[in-house]
């Protein structure tokens, strides 16, 4: 979908072109300092989660998309937003929820994926085509054409599911074979 | 499609993932490995958010003043339209696998086909559901396959839970009036046509799984229609008493 042309929309952050502007920038700023709850190395606008923001005569409204339809931490980001948001000048700020388009991972920017690689976690978008190696306790070993994910920490591409998810459903659990490390896997969505 | 018609429709598809979250919520604290204890709550929570998205709209569409905690928590049981599939016990684990196995096929087609529903906020909230429900498929069949292509005792028991769940399975492919209005609107989903697929797809899995598909298409119905097996009376019990015992208490 296009985004759609307005002042303060995701592909237009950092262009400050007027006092307006300097205000929104300093929001988006602010914005930029929220670190999402499940994974503090990221902020929410490096997750993509924030789609827009937009002036509303004194005040300004955030619009936000959950990562998943089940996210528990949609509330505490938005209470996370309007916190930040009160310290940067805007202390009635709207966040407004909506789930269209469909979050989806391939907002994430490549510098924050290298955060989360260097946070010990796969980043989505790790994954390659070949013979997934599934072991998950209790089911044992099984090979079937899949997907692969290389080891964030020493690259190896050795490496076996052990759960698919876990500790939040956004991520799946990964055990490296080489280096015998187990690691997060943030799945593509 | 009129209003009436639509909370209907919603409700349909709300309830199931709502049932099935509560069924997998039993499972927490006691699931056979740490690692599946997690996945089950992980599966139960990604549809008991959906099942928020569909309920809220419903109440939204019903124009009466009931939010999505109302329609959870004050329904009666034969105002539930789930998929009798879904309110089936959890059993062994076979019979918890084969229940989600079928299921998660079955929703996988429908959120596919609803997302480009003539509603918008049915299309947003299917294609946001449909990315999650792509890794309840995988992990489902993974574990019938494992199963199924296991021990001689799992073997048996992931046939028998197949077997003992198709009739219920057989019932999300039959519509009734209100569904065939509503693919006729472009709104719903055409069950009928995600019989093929759904057959193609779970016969694939289970015969590298090395078990039989059940030819029988045979269908036990009623849940979309309020008629529903004794078991769902009991896990409403559960999920409702807090709300039934102190009406409009809060965390």
């Amino acid at each position: 979908m296009v985004s759609e042309p307005v002042l303060g929309d995701v592909a237009a952050r950092g262009n400050v072109v007027s006092n307006a502007m300097t205000t929104l920038a300093g929001a988006w700023r602010a914005l930029a300092s929220v670190p999402d709850p499940e994974l503090p190395v990221v902020s929410i606008v490096d997750l993509g989660i924030v789609r827009r923001l937009a002036r509303d005569g004194a005040n300004v409204v955030v619009t936000v998309t959950p990562t998943y339809s089940g996210c528990p931490a949609t509330e505490a980001i938005a209470g996370a937003i309007r916190a930040a948001l009160s310290e940067v000048g805007f202390p009635d700020a709207r966040v407004e929820i909506v789930l269209a388009p469909a979050w989806t991972t391939d907002w994430i920017g490549e510098d924050a994926k290298q955060r989360l690689r260097d946070f010990g976690i796969a980043p989505p978008g790790s994954a390659r085509p070949g013979i997934a190696k599934i072991d998950v306790r209790g089911i044992g070993p099984l090979r079937r054409a899949g997907t692969v994910v290389p080891c964030p920490r020493c690259g190896s591409p050795r490496t076996s599911l052990t759960a698919q998810f876990g500790s939040t459903a956004c991520k799946a659990l990964y055990r490296c074979d080489e280096c015998l490390e187990p690691f997060d896997y943030f799945k593509e969505h | 499609m009129s209003t009436a018609h639509l909370f209907e429709i919603l409700l349909r598809l709300g309830d199931s993932p709502l049932i099935l979250a509560q069924r997998l919520s039993e499972w927490v604290g006691k699931g056979p490995v740490l690692e599946e204890d997690i996945a089950l709550a992980n599966v139960g929570l990604d549809l008991l958010g959906q099942a928020r998205l569909w309920l809220s709209y419903a109440g939204e569409v019903e124009g009466e003043g009931r939010d999505e905690d109302a329609l959870a928590y004050r329904r009666d049981a034969d105002a539930f339209r789930n998929a009798l599939l879904v309110e089936q016990p959890n059993g062994n684990y076979a019979d918890t696998i084969a229940r989600q196995f079928l299921f998660d096929h079955w929703h996988a087609l429908a959120l596919r086909s609803l997302a480009g529903s003539r509603d918008e906020r049915i299309a947003a909230i299917a294609s946001k559901a449909a990315t999650e429900v792509a890794y309840h498929v995988e992990r489902s069949t993974d574990w019938v396959i494992r199963l199924g292509d296991g021990t001689d005792l799992s073997h048996r028991r992931m046939q028998a839970a197949i077997d003992g769940a198709w009739m219920y399975a057989n019932e999300l492919f039959v519509p009734d009036a209100i569904d065939d209005a509503s693919a006729r609107d472009g709104i719903g989903v055409d069950l009928r046509a995600l019989a093929g697929p759904w057959r193609a797809a779970v016969g694939a899995a289970l015969t590298e799984a090395t078990l039989t598909t059940p030819s029988d298409d045979w269908a036990q119905r009623g849940g979309r229609q309020g008629r529903h097996t004794e078991h769902l009376g009991h896990l409403l019990a559960e999920m409702q008493f807090l709300q039934r015992a102190y009406p409009d208490a809060r965390w």
